[in-house]
């Protein structure tokens, strides 16, 4: 993914030189090591402010939720799928989008290469298949797919499903993955075990809900948490509130989750609130066959009847 | 649920016409048995908050 940066913003330049768009999307150097941010670009001026890393893990689509302007927006593989949902959704009109792919070989996890490293993490740098850690007293070498995003490692859509240019050519794409390992470790265990399970994996939440605020997905004017009449459920963190937010938020995603990742890596105590969504994924795929955001022309699986359906759970 | 913990015959989900009495019949005999073959509930029940 090197070398992205510089066509990145030859590309920025010359959508806003030509007044195509009011704006560009994409991503600035944040203040600490691995923290990208998002930026906002609407001026030439503002161009060489975008870079391109493997710390680009924030789901831009996010972005775009009932954006009024024409934009330029930077879209891995995850952030297309999302763009389609978002599409599919009435979220933007297609022609406001001008949508530049980017082939993705992974983002990297900064809990990971945290959790590898003794010490403060000064600087990171890469190179296509390394990537250099830097702490006060030493220097360490990664190869990138060992500290790759768990997702990134599932991932089987590297490349734009929908673009109107590309920043370079498609990578190649992973195949032959088991992408459910560890749902299916879960589902085998005795239902107690599975309690305590979640019970475990969801005690650190703080209810901060960073997980909702990055997911492209989540963008009701008022979520179902935030509601305070009627109250849905309680605020606090009693652990029963905890796991009905938890496993709500991931219910509202079905069929529309793309595994991007960016709510695990928003989450500031590490949960990996991805078991939840990616069991319905793995639902999605098994009972209708379908992937989310995958194309314009075909209705979420959970938004038409089909006659092959399944309907065993109804008794 | 299930893959949560709740136990697989406590949470039940049919679909009976108002014209089907019998059905309704069933399926209410058949989830009652089921649950309280399982017993109180002791997962996702919420204690109420306690005031000092």
């Amino acid at each position: 993914m090197l070398g992205y940066t510089e066509k990145m913003r030859g590309i920025a330049s010359r959508l806003l030189k030509d007044c195509s768009v009011e704006m560009v999307i994409g991503f600035r150097k944040g203040s600490m090591p691995m923290m990208n941010e998002p930026c906002f670009v609407t001026t030439i001026e503002d161009v060489p402010s975008l870079i391109w890393d493997s710390n680009c893990g924030i789901n831009l689509a996010n972005y775009l939720t009932n954006r009024k302007e024409k934009i330029a927006v930077f879209a891995k593989g995850c952030d297309s799928r999302n763009i389609v949902n978002h599409i599919i959704e009435n979220k933007i009109k297609r022609d406001q989008v001008h949508i530049v792919g980017v082939p993705c070989t992974g983002m990297i996890d900064k809990r990971k290469i945290a959790g590898m490293v003794k010490g403060e993490i000064l600087e990171v740098s890469e190179t296509d298949d390394t990537i250099k850690v830097k702490t006060a007293d030493s220097e360490t070498l990664f190869e990138k797919t060992e500290v790759l995003q768990q997702n990134c490692t599932l991932c089987i859509h590297r490349n734009p499903v929908i673009h109107d240019e590309m920043v370079a050519d498609p990578v190649e794409e992973q195949t032959s993955l088991d992408r459910y390992a560890d749902i299916q470790k879960i589902e085998e265990m005795e239902s107690e075990d599975k309690w305590q399970f979640f019970e475990d994996l969801l005690s650190p939440c703080i209810r901060c809900y960073a997980c909702r605020n990055a997911c492209p997905l989540c963008y009701c004017p008022t979520c179902f948490v935030d509601e305070s009449k009627p109250q849905w459920m309680g605020k606090g963190q009693d652990p029963i509130d905890v796991r009905t937010f938890h496993f709500l938020r991931a219910y509202h995603c079905a069929g529309r989750c793309t595994d991007c990742g960016a709510c695990e890596r928003a989450c500031p105590v590490g949960i990996n609130m991805r078991l939840l969504t990616r069991k319905l994924e793995k639902d999605c795929q098994e009972q209708f066959g379908w992937e989310a955001g995958l194309s314009l022309d075909q209705r979420p699986a959970l938004d038409v009847y089909q006659t092959n359906d399944p309907g065993t759970f109804i008794k | 649920m299930e893959m949560m913990g709740i136990e697989r015959d406590r949470l039940h989900m049919s679909w009976v016409s108002s014209a089907e009495a019998t059905k309704f019949i069933d399926v209410v005999t058949q989830v009652t048995e089921a649950v309280r073959a399982l017993g109180p509930n002791t997962r996702f029940v919420k204690q109420q908050a306690k005031v000092a």
